[in-house]
């Protein structure tokens, strides 16, 4: 990090935040109090009536849920720092959702200790991959409220993964589907040119970063 | 391999608009992009603080090593205020690229749709290196650019894009102005809308590689009426800022 030329007549305008906040934020981000979009095509609009999210995977029992049966499923309100590859992180944003680890719950993993990464789908066919230990003990969810406000279609709405400790693009958007799988397969992002990880703290945004 | 950082030197500087600025660097390891890509820049002030930014790329791949960008000025920006006002001929600046494998086009790809590339603002910088790649290749297939600026002095490349229309048959340019009636202007005054995209682009197809960049409002609502007019979503591709 402390490599680097000198930008000759560059100062930079340090945000007035405290050093708790500073360390929150990731090398290479800049905080910002918008909410940019990022998607790779046109935002899809899902009606809730025809919404469902399925977990599969090989040797274990494909589950489904629907719109009411998910906002059944237990709740959590939560607040988390997020960090998007494009450079931005907004911190203390709030979400409401399931946790995985609710929704892992009703399947019998331990079954199938093979099963060791996730493909997050959404309903256009995007992908993301992620190590199962990534998205269990309390660090992912499927959230449909963001800001105590309906998620927003551009933001993913009605649900979308979020996987806070890692870069934003893989916590996939109008998510519909989760598959466990044996080998870690590169999703969409992975697949050209990024990182397969994305670890913000260690600026994990490129492949060989 | 890590894509590493690179100490690149800026040769030249256009004043685009009096918003924008070109800045063309020498990057003496550059490997060449895809027109579409980005770079990211960082800049280290003399304490050690960093900061990074990503920009398009808007020359072509042809141009190999003379890679270059186009920077709109923030008003309250941190970075793009450095680079249009302080940086010129000389300045050296590290960048690290290409980065992006989505939102890119190339000249000899198939299957050859016609090409259909709307820009809202600055979001013209990727499709002007996809165009000027267009232009530097033989091309089997029809290309329109739909490019909406606030008013006629803010639009970018404005005569290399009526150069290039005038010599090539096959491309065909719209402006389209939100803020400003000008006089004896050919191009539309209004916000994109469905009769403009059923006007411009005809009933011969809605089969088109699309390219979509600008704000995110702007982006959306393009993307939302191009599914309208009939184009598949699977042949959008979009990139938003801000």
């Amino acid at each position: 990090m402390t490599d680097g030329i000198i930008s000759k007549g560059f100062t930079g305008r340090r945000r007035n935040s405290g050093l708790d906040k500073r360390d929150r934020i990731p090398p290479g981000q800049y905080e910002t109090d918008q909410f940019p979009v990022l998607s790779a095509g046109p935002t899809p609009r899902v009606s809730l009536d025809r919404w469902t999210f399925k977990v599969s995977g090989k040797g274990i029992e494909t589950l489904e849920w629907n719109w009411k049966e998910f906002l059944a499923l237990p709740q959590e309100t939560f607040t988390v720092d997020i960090h998007c590859v494009t450079k931005w992180t907004k911190l203390d944003t709030g979400w409401k959702g399931v946790s995985l680890d609710t929704v892992f719950s009703k399947l019998n993993l331990l079954s199938a200790p093979n099963l060791q990464y996730i493909v997050a789908k959404d309903v256009t066919g995007y992908t993301a991959n992620l190590p199962l230990k990534d998205v269990i003990n309390g660090k992912a969810w499927i959230v449909h409220e963001f800001d105590g406000k309906t998620l927003s279609a551009d933001h993913g709405g009605p649900a979308r993964l979020l996987v806070p400790h890692l870069y934003l693009w893989k916590s996939v958007k109008w998510l519909n589907e989760i598959i466990l799988t044996e080998n870690d397969q590169p999703g969409f992002w992975e697949s050209v040119g990024y990182h397969n990880y994305g670890d913000p703290f260690l600026e994990q945004r490129y492949r060989g970063d | 391999m890590k894509l590493k950082w690179q100490i690149a030197e800026v040769t030249e500087t256009i004043q685009e608009t009096a918003q924008t600025k070109s800045l063309i660097f020498d990057v003496p390891e550059w490997q060449e992009h895809f027109a579409g890509q980005h770079i990211d820049i960082r800049l280290t002030a003399e304490d050690g603080y960093q900061v990074e930014r990503s920009y398009s790329i808007s020359s072509p791949p042809e141009n190999g090593q003379k890679v270059a960008i186009t920077v709109e000025r923030v008003e309250d920006g941190e970075v793009s205020p450095y680079l249009t006002d302080i940086v010129e001929k000389g300045y050296k600046l590290e960048l690290r690229g290409p980065i992006g494998g989505y939102f890119v086009w190339k000249a000899n790809q198939t299957p050859t749709k016609p090409l259909l590339l709307i820009a809202g603002g600055s979001g013209i910088v990727p499709l002007m290196s996809m165009l000027r790649h267009r232009n530097l290749n033989p091309i089997n297939s029809g290309a329109v650019l739909i490019y909406s600026a606030k008013a006629t002095a803010d639009i970018i490349y404005y005569d290399e894009l009526n150069e290039l229309t005038k010599k090539d048959g096959t491309l065909k340019t719209v402006f389209v102005v939100t803020r400003e009636q000008p006089v004896n202007w050919q191009g539309y005054t209004r916000r994109i809308d469905l009769q403009m995209f059923e006007e411009v682009l005809g009933k011969m197809t809605t089969d088109y590689n699309v390219f979509i960049c600008g704000s995110t409002s702007f982006v959306e609502a393009a993307a939302d009426l191009l599914q309208e007019f009939g184009v598949s979503p699977q042949n959008i591709k979009t990139e938003r800022f801000g």
